[in-house]
């Protein structure tokens, strides 16, 4: 083919070159969690004593049981609220629906600083203003620490959830709703056979979404965190505040290979889902 | 028998614009209905209103006697197969069929029953399991015919529903449509813009245009007998001249069009002399001849012009023959094939003839409907200073 | 479904997230402007009535340069990112799909991978004690008393790292749909490559490369873990600074001040770009009509 000869090559050149510096910095510390030495710098021998280190260390544990419950919480509860301002968003036609789409739309442009800082500020006015009468009234301490972190989560996870679902509905082809209407069926039995298995691929691809985020996130949660509570992530700083801690090595590389594992067998699912479509 | 489904003064209007305007429809019970005319002219909408999708501003829809007109969608006994098909991607063929039974609360039994006959109805047995994205386009439309035919509704709409297939297989699906409708004896509403689509399923064929209905008939009425230059000129081809009424003798008239022999033809409208009228004439009710024709019938008109232009098509060959001011289309078809017969060609002088009952007044003439008709692109004249331009260009490029 | 129940029925599904994000959303960013007239009390926190103090402490001299770092660097990692992803994205969308979707993988794994894990990845290959410093100071191109880590450089690289894969994605997404005959159609008239992918592509991908823009440069503004992590105390940038108000030398009306500065810089560019848009719109509207 005439037309096909002179591709040039330079976007694959810059393509790989580009995949060579996201990757040597993962392979290197993938390498050295396996050294004995405790930097990089030169090999030992091969060991796996920072695994052994990374499961017998409690702390660790610790971390990963709470980031696991506030992750399986905050999707929970941001799958079903985002789900639902995606189908308002969709069906609504009225004016408020501008202001509506921009309060799901801009949190995920904010930077994350800005929203630790803003969700810290309303906890704290919160406290000042209502601590006193929680306590005496329920004897119950209003404070910082795994509620204001679900509640944070919850927040910036909907968003994410509500744009995909909405992607997937603006998808969705409308004269199918007319279809059902069509051939009889009342407008919760369309829901439920027609526009939910339509948007469910959204839905779960919204909840995978959620859950990736929450475990990732640390600057919103150290800013809404109590004192004494740790995530994942934060367990990861604070060790690299005191140094360059070579269990860390071990935990990053467990880390890749489950993003690994779940971002396969997300594009699996969504290749399908695309080729079923055609 | 009386009419089954009626259209009332519907009136439906977006914003400023009046889509359909006081149209008033009856359709007779079993037969197959077209709505016809080009896009824009209210048909998708109409049958829209007819589905319970869109209500009417004005105007009511009567079903077997009933006001339908506020009745939603999902009560209506009207199914329709959707131009897209909008079969459901995530339920199989037979889930598919079986949608109608179970959303309006029908037994197993019931669906285990009549889902394989409907299967078989549209020749779709053995592939009860397959997803839509599976199937081929003729396929699908069987699937969403049988989906919407299971509830056995009153009325069966269908919009442009062999748009999205070939050619080959939009005449086959065509047929099989005919076949599915014999079998079943339920009306058919069937929209399209494609008058032969039209012209070969109808029992009646609807016309409309920007909104109002041009003319309703049978498809013989309609293209014989076309009331209007929009009717004449977008169901067939056809010749329109305009002439003044000069004698009237019994159920004959002369008129005299400029640069033709006097003209008789039936008088069927009871015109008067010296009203000016506009006829049209078909191509294919001319016959052409380079040498001159013996008439023996005296209600035969004769005109004498030169050929601008030949297209062999097969079947049958088309020319544009200039009569004075006039350019006249005639289609001659093919009975037979000669080798050595000398054949009509550019410049030729030639004669035309056609008989005084295959010309049809018209009520109404625009001069606008002249542009739907085929007309070869550009005046001989024009094409020349077409070419010569453009071989100046070339030229002046070298 | 009649119109008025439908609405009802929206306003059931959509008031709870309407109200969430109301309260977890919207006051809290009105109370970070609100709460820079607050004073601080003994503890950092917020103290009685109110005051200007607070904006005025902003003009500590050490800020300017904070800002503009911010600034620079937020504008330089965005524009290196989008021009690697500019031919990056153009190479995908011109794969045949094996190959596509492996790459595609490999971009997506370290966009999901956690912060941390890439930000420490990274501690790693720059350390004193690391094989690549060992191998520039092995070339001569550094000499060994040279830190690579705890610099603005270590802070751009990383920052731009970590951000590649954001300006990827949207850029790929246009890409993916854009029709390549057009680029041979523009071929045939006479369009060398470049001048088709500039004249041709480009334009047509614009909006991707505007969104790859957007989810760059306004975290970038952001950024406060990367400068904290491998930046010295020289290469601050203003979300430290919040940070360091925060939990150092507490005192949140100074942290809420310095947020609010922040959150203009990142709000009025884009309420500006929408009010220009709606504005060439509606001029388009109006030339329509006439």
């Amino acid at each position: 083919m005439k037309t096909c000869k002179r591709n040039s090559r330079f976007p694959m050149f810059v393509t790989l070159l580009t995949l060579i510096f996201l990757y040597v910095p993962l392979i290197l510390v993938a390498v050295a969690s396996f050294n004995s030495s405790k930097y990089g710098g030169a090999w030992n021998s091969f060991s796996l004593k920072w695994y052994d280190r990374l499961f017998s260390e409690r702390a660790i544990w610790e971390a990963l049981a709470n980031t696991l419950f506030i992750a399986l919480i905050s999707t929970a509860i941001s799958t079903t609220l985002g789900t639902l301002s995606a189908l308002a968003l969709y069906r609504s036609k009225n004016r408020l629906k501008g202001i509506y789409y921009a309060l799901i739309h801009t949190p995920l442009i904010v930077p994350d600083i800005l929203q630790g800082i803003s969700l810290l500020l309303l906890f704290v006015t919160l406290i000042n203003l209502g601590g006193s009468l929680f306590r005496r009234l329920f004897g119950i301490e209003l404070e910082l620490g795994m509620t204001t972190i679900i509640i944070a989560h919850i927040t910036f996870c909907m968003s994410y959830v509500a744009m995909v679902v909405l992607d997937r509905l603006h998808e969705f082809d409308h004269t199918l709703l007319e279809a059902a209407q069509d051939l009889g069926a009342s407008g919760l039995y369309t829901f439920f056979r027609v526009t939910l298995p339509q948007i469910l691929p959204g839905i779960v691809a919204g909840a995978l979404f959620a859950f990736m985020l929450s475990i990732d996130d640390f600057v919103i949660t150290f800013f809404v965190k109590g004192a004494g509570d740790t995530t994942l992530p934060i367990y990861i700083q604070s060790a690299m505040r005191r140094g360059t801690p070579a269990v860390i090595n071990a935990l990053s590389v467990v880390f890749l290979l489950v993003t690994f594992v779940i971002v396969f067998i997300a594009q699996k699912l969504i290749t399908k889902k695309s080729e079923s479509k055609k | 028998m009386g009419e089954f489904l009626r259209f009332e003064n519907i009136t439906k209007r977006y914003g400023q614009n009046t889509v359909l305007d006081n149209v008033t429809l009856e359709i007779q019970a079993g037969e197959v209905f077209s709505l016809l005319g080009p896009s824009g002219c209210g048909k998708t909408t109409l049958l829209r209103i007819c589905g319970g999708f869109e209500p009417p501003d004005e105007g009511r829809v009567i079903l077997d006697g009933v006001d339908i007109t506020n009745v939603p969608a999902n009560r209506r006994a009207v199914r329709t197969v959707f131009q897209n098909y909008a079969l459901f991607p995530h339920l199989s063929v037979w889930e598919n069929i079986a949608f109608g039974l179970k959303a309006t609360g029908q037994d197993a039994k019931t669906i285990l029953e009549k889902v394989p006959k409907y299967l078989e109805l549209v020749q779709l047995t053995g592939y009860e399991h397959r997803k839509p994205g599976q199937l081929s386009g003729g396929q699908r439309q069987r699937v969403a015919i049988a989906r919407a035919l299971i509830n056995r509704p009153k009325v069966l709409l269908l919009d442009e529903p062999l748009a999205a297939l070939d050619l080959k297989l939009r005449q086959r699906m065509l047929i099989e449509l005919d076949t599915i409708h014999d079998d079943v004896g339920i009306t058919f509403l069937f929209v399209t813009h494609d008058q032969q689509e039209a012209m070969s399923i109808s029992d009646h064929i609807a016309v409309l245009r920007n909104g109002r209905v041009e003319q309703v008939g049978t498809p013989t009425e309609l293209y014989e007998a076309p009331r209007t230059s929009f009717v004449a000129a977008f169901i067939g081809d056809t010749n329109f001249f305009e002439g003044t009424v000069e004698t009237i003798e019994g159920d004959y008239c002369t008129l005299n069009i400029d640069g033709f022999p006097e003209i008789q033809l039936f008088n069927d409208k009871k015109v008067h002399c010296g009203e000016k009228i506009h006829v049209s004439i078909r191509p294919e009710k001319f016959f052409i001849s380079a040498v001159r024709p013996e008439l023996t019938d005296a209600k035969t008109n004769l005109l004498h012009g030169k050929v601008e232009e030949v297209i062999y098509v097969g079947p049958h060959t088309r020319y544009w023959v200039r009569v004075q001011d006039w350019r006249v289309s005639v289609v001659q078809q093919h009975h037979g094939y000669g080798l050595d017969e000398r054949r009509i060609k550019w410049d030729d002088e030639v004669w035309l003839w056609f008989g005084a009952d295959n010309a049809y007044m018209l009520e109404h003439y625009a001069e606008v409907d002249e542009q739907l008709l085929a007309l070869p692109d550009l005046e001989p004249e024009e094409l020349e200073a077409v070419v010569e331009g453009g071989t100046q260009e070339v030229g002046a490029a070298e | 479904m009649k119109s008025w129940l439908r609405n009802i029925s929206n306003w059931i599904i959509g008031a709870p997230s309407f109200v969430w994000l109301v309260v977890f959303y919207a006051i809290p960013i009105v109370l970070v402007f609100l709460l820079a007239f607050k004073p601080v009390d003994a503890y950092g926190g917020l103290g009685e009535g109110w005051t200007l103090k607070t904006i005025l402490d902003l003009r500590n001299p050490s800020y300017p340069a904070i800002i503009w770092r911010t600034f620079w660097q937020g504008i330089v990692s965005t524009t290196v990112c989008v021009a690697v992803a500019i031919p990056i994205s153009y190479q995908l969308a011109r794969m045949n799909s094996r190959w596509k979707n492996v790459i595609l993988l490999l971009i997506i794994v370290p966009f999901w991978t956690n912060f941390l894990v890439r930000i420490y990845a990274w501690r790693v290959f720059l350390h004193a004690d690391g094989i690549f410093k060992k191998l520039l100071v092995a070339i001569g191109l550094i000499e060994d008393s040279t830190t690579l880590l705890y610099n603005q450089w270590a802070v751009l690289v990383v920052m731009i790292y970590t951000y590649i894969p954001f300006a990827i994605l949207p850029i790929y997404a246009s890409a993916e749909k854009f029709d390549f005959s057009l680029i041979d159609a523009a071929k045939d008239l006479g369009a060398s490559s470049f001048y088709a992918f500039r004249r041709v592509f480009l334009p047509v991908i614009s909006k991707g490369i505007w969104t790859a823009v957007m989810v760059v440069l306004i975290p970038a503004f952001g950024a406060y873990l990367i400068p904290d992590l491998v930046g010295g105390p020289s290469s601050e940038l203003v979300g430290d600074k919040i940070a360091q108000r925060v939990f150092i030398d507490r005192n949140l009306p100074h942290a809420s001040a310095l947020s609010a500065l922040l959150m203009l810089a990142v709000f009025l560019p884009m309420l500006l770009g929408k009010w220009l848009n709606h504005l060439r719109r509606r001029r388009q509207a109006r030339e329509g009509r006439i």
